[in-house]
């Protein structure tokens, strides 16, 4: 039960880029069609799991047993970048065909600020391991969720007339802020 | 000499505004500006760290080679972010309270990243301080900006005095929604006068 709480309010109620504004660049960068946003979701939803396994374990068993707390910014940082870079290396020789699908996304996930945000997030939680998997992993999927719905409104909005200085960023901006309020519907349900 | 710092720092202020012409950034800029202040604190802490990390990056720009110069940037930076988060949780605890998240977030601001990249690795110390003085104080522009937008339209409030009656005001622009909304009027409006 309590996952279920963890799982729903983190896609729908506290949704990562709608309500928390993590991640908005992808958000806004690569929104253009349905096919590459469910990629970037992909991406995103494997690092970010894989990720906060390993600063989670860092934190507790590295920065927390040294009494090194205040390294927790630089190390990571470094550990994110160190393993997007490893998860490229490996995918690339070991399943071709998904790092073709992934290709240029991987890269672009360390400057994304929802993987560092959410390691932070889940230590500030106080979160155990399990917990902050199911975290890790719903916030994704809310991530993949916000990120295709607004591909899909964006691809029919190029087809419209908008008024010529409310053309690109403005009007993707209003529709997102239209967006996060039929998100901010399902506040209240669960915490 | 003279001329050309003035020309780098309005270049930085102005022409390439980091929040309203390259639109990066743009976490900070939506998550942290529900009232003028919390986004004035934003920019000033992200100007900090801009100014020292171009001018580290660019005193140390010899000695980094280039195949790891990505991950060096980034430790430069994510030192004086530290360095930020702990004098912040010490001298303003309220105000790194209201910020919270984002200030650790400053590490993955591209802009930081950006500037490191494209301007400190090429150009001298002096500089490159006054590119990060610049774009730093753009950033802190556009963001005071949007909060001082969002709490007027939200609060009818603007920088914590009342300039409203208190029957005034729609609170959906202190929440996410309307930070949406007033970026991408506000960026309309830029794009407008451009023209």
């Amino acid at each position: 039960m309590e996952y279920i709480l963890i799982f729903i309010t983190a896609v729908f109620v506290n949704n990562v880029v709608l309500s928390q504004f993590l991640g908005i660049c992808p958000f806004l960068g690569v929104s253009k069609k349905v096919e590459t946003a469910m990629g970037m979701g992909a991406a995103v939803t494997f690092v970010l799991a894989l990720s906060t396994i390993v600063t989670f374990l860092i934190q507790k068993y590295v920065l927390d047993a040294f009494g090194l707390g205040f390294m927790q910014t630089i190390s990571f940082i470094l550990v994110i970048a160190a393993l997007v870079q490893m998860v490229e290396i490996i995918l690339k020789k070991v399943s071709p065909a998904l790092y073709q699908a992934l290709g240029v996304f991987l890269p672009l996930i360390t400057t994304n600020c929802c993987v560092l945000g959410v390691a932070i997030l889940v230590i500030q939680k106080d979160y155990n391991l399990l917990e902050s998997v199911v975290y890790a992993i719903s916030t994704a999927l809310g991530f993949a969720l916000a990120l295709v719905i607004f591909a899909g409104i964006r691809e029919q909005l190029a087809m419209t007339n908008v008024p010529n200085g409310m053309k690109g960023t403005p009007i993707a901006l209003v529709t997102a802020g239209l967006l996060a309020m039929a998100f901010m519907g399902f506040s209240g349900i669960g915490a | 000499m003279n001329n050309n710092l003035i020309k780098v720092f309005l270049n930085g202020l102005i022409k390439e505004n980091p929040t309203f012409v390259l639109l990066l950034g743009m976490c900070p800029t939506l998550g942290t500006t529900s009232s003028a202040l919390n986004g004035m604190s934003m920019g000033l802490a992200t100007m900090f760290v801009l100014i020292c990390s171009n001018a580290a990056i660019s005193a140390l720009k010899n000695l980094i080679p280039d195949m790891v110069r990505i991950p060096c940037f980034i430790v430069v930076i994510a030192t004086f972010v530290t360095v930020v988060q702990m004098a912040m949780e010490a001298y303003v605890p309220a105000l790194y309270a209201s910020l919270g998240l984002f200030i650790p977030l400053i590490v993955v601001n591209c802009i930081v990243l950006g500037r490191a990249e494209a301007f400190a690795a090429k150009n001298s110390v002096i500089s490159s301080a006054f590119d990060g003085l610049g774009i730093g104080l753009g950033f802190t522009l556009g963001l005071t900006c949007l909060g001082a937008v969002r709490e007027l339209l939200g609060t009818g409030k603007l920088f914590g005095l009342t300039l409203m009656p208190d029957s005034y005001g729609s609170l959906v622009f202190v929440l996410a929604p309307g930070g949406f909304i007033a970026l991408g009027y506000l960026i309309a409006i830029v794009n407008k006068m451009k023209k």
